[in-house]
């Protein structure tokens, strides 16, 4: 720029349309898909799709409330006539269906969220309510294509999953399910899956089994890695999902990642060629000492413990047995949350109920403690094990943060201050 | 690729963000002021600015925090960005279809001498004389 700068470019590749789609364009199933399908062709043309792909399933993150210009989209959708023609789960929204006394909002603003949830489940969507919908029985395989919203299950769908989807943004993961098709670009093709950047761990091996490793590792990346496509040499390969859950929500909340490789962990990546597809990529090495700062810059508080929140993204199954054994027959000096989803907290079993409620648990269903108010007033820092609750709830709730694993969340909840005994605190 | 990622037109002081921003829990979608207390630029507004970013951060969610930005006068008059980001094309080209706004979306590179009021639309981004 600087001076004139002409687009050199104004129309790059031409999206070639089949006759389903241009009569979906064209608005032969009415006003709402046509202007769904609107949406997924600007999204196709801008990304230099030769034309779209079928996909079999999508998530929505357009439920959680921001104002009304998500109620008057998804309204123009159904006052259209549009419904999802693939089985389409929800996420998170603003309330707690489940535990609606925990909500501390202003009721207009309830009222309005509540509008917004009835009509994505107008449209057809399944109220599902969950950040990790990859945590439900029914989730998309190897190489099936999709499109997913929620920055945190994108990654994992690409990468853990490998499945297919793009970044979808609000709107544009329901145009897809609206349509049924998605522009066939990016992610969605085998070419934009190769790993453009090597990520080498040049980490004490005593820490690579912390479980801190993950979320910290991943907000490296988010920040060092831009919108590319890291190959992480030097994973465990025992690595679990919530692991890798922890990865890829750091990642995709202090980056854009969409997709990493970890090789021998992630099924794209058997071999760092495999990854890469055989093209030299440029290297970078990640430290301890980076990982350190890392720590540092999510939240240092050492102040008095105010609250400890949990499961951002929702906690599994796995995750909440494994807290019930650290806290049985404990309990919290403070309040406590734990955010997961209905259905996993539907299958879990009395056993860890009876855990958390022993221990004086809040249990927080269908939404997230750091989109919406429900810790109220808090004196003194939050604590989580979530390095995407970290890096967004200064800003959205106005708290300090200390972030710390799981046993270190326990055990300050417990003394009522924090406690931090992780290698990473220099 | 084509540049010109939505068109529309937009006349204003640039703002130059350095680092890239999350609309979702990086802006008041009420008033256009950056709340990311890690962004170097926490406290400003993008609120009627040609905003240039050398591409988006973060949340999917921040489709519907520019949409609504944009619907409440508090968003930016245009967008320059330095590389595609498909989440800003998504919240503008919603915006602009709800609420007849022209708010353009554009791909390209800033000098270092570049400064505000700029001039962005089908012809592309440049900077226009103060008066």
């Amino acid at each position: 720029m600087g001076g004139d700068h002409p687009p050199d470019a104004p129309v790059g590749q031409e999206v070639v349309l089949t006759a389903a789609d241009r009569d979906m364009l064209e608005g032969g199933h009415g006003s709402g898909v046509a202007f769904a399908m609107g949406l997924v062709v600007k999204l196709a043309e801008v990304t230099g799709a030769p034309g779209l792909v079928d996909i079999s399933g999508a998530h929505i993150d357009g439920c959680l409330y921001h104002g009304e210009s998500g109620i008057d989209y998804v309204e123009h959708l159904v006052d259209g006539g549009a419904k999802v023609a693939v089985p389409t789960t929800l996420n998170v929204s603003s309330l707690d269906l489940l535990h609606p006394d925990l909500y501390r909002g202003s009721t207009e603003t309830a009222t309005a969220a509540k509008r917004l949830m009835d009509l994505h489940v107008a449209l057809g969507c399944e109220p599902t309510w969950t950040c990790a919908p990859y945590q439900l029985p029914a989730r998309p395989g190897q190489g099936e294509q999709v499109a997913w919203g929620e920055s945190n299950a994108i990654v994992f769908a690409n990468s853990v999953l490998g499945a297919r989807t793009n970044r979808y943004g609000d709107f544009a993961d329901l145009a897809c399910a609206i349509t049924g098709r998605a522009p066939f670009s990016g992610l969605h093709t085998d070419e934009g899956r190769a790993a453009t950047v090597i990520v080498e761990l040049d980490i004490d091996e005593s820490w690579l089994g912390h479980e801190l490793i993950f979320p910290l590792l991943g907000h490296w990346i988010g920040m060092s890695c831009g919108k590319g496509i890291p190959v992480i040499i030097g994973l465990d390969a025992r690595v679990g999902e919530d692991d890798l859950k922890a990865l890829g929500a750091a990642a995709a909340s202090s980056g854009a990642t969409a997709m990493f490789h970890a090789v021998g962990v992630t099924p794209e990546a058997a071999t760092l060629d495999d990854a890469t597809r055989g093209r030299e990529v440029p290297v970078l090495r990640v430290s301890g000492a980076d990982l350190v700062a890392i720590r540092e810059s999510l939240g240092f508080a050492r102040s008095r413990l105010g609250a400890v929140s949990v499961g951002t993204p929702h906690m599994s199954g796995a995750e909440m047995r494994k807290l019930a054994d650290m806290i049985r027959g404990r309990e919290s000096a403070v309040p406590f949350y734990v955010n997961t989803s209905r259905s996993v907290y539907g299958n879990v079993g009395a056993d860890v109920t009876g855990a958390l409620d022993g221990f004086g648990v809040t249990v927080v269903t269908d939404t997230c403690t750091y989109i919406t108010p429900i810790l109220g007033d808090v004196e003194g820092a939050v604590m989580t094990n979530s390095a995407k609750w970290a890096h967004y709830a200064p800003g959205n709730l106005g708290v300090d943060v200390a972030f710390g694993s799981l046993a270190e969340c326990v055990a300050s909840a417990v003394s009522g201050r924090v406690e931090l005994d992780d290698p990473f605190v220099s | 690729m084509r540049t010109m990622l939505v068109d529309g037109i937009a006349s204003g002081p640039l703002m130059v963000l350095s680092e890239p921003l999350s609309f979702w829990g990086g802006v008041d979608p009420e008033t256009g002021t950056i709340i990311d207390r890690s962004h170097p630029a926490v406290g400003e507004s993008v609120a009627a600015k040609v905003l240039y970013m050398p591409y988006g951060r973060g949340s999917s969610s921040s489709a519907s925090v520019i949409a609504e930005s944009i619907r409440n006068g508090a968003g930016p008059l245009g967008f320059i960005l330095g590389e595609l980001d498909e989440i800003v094309v998504t919240g503008v080209f919603v915006a602009n279809a709800l609420y007849g706004t022209r708010v353009p979306v554009i791909v390209a590179e800033l000098s270092d001498d570049t400064r505000g009021p700029i001039l962005v639309d089908a012809r592309g981004a440049r900077s226009v004389e103060a008066h």
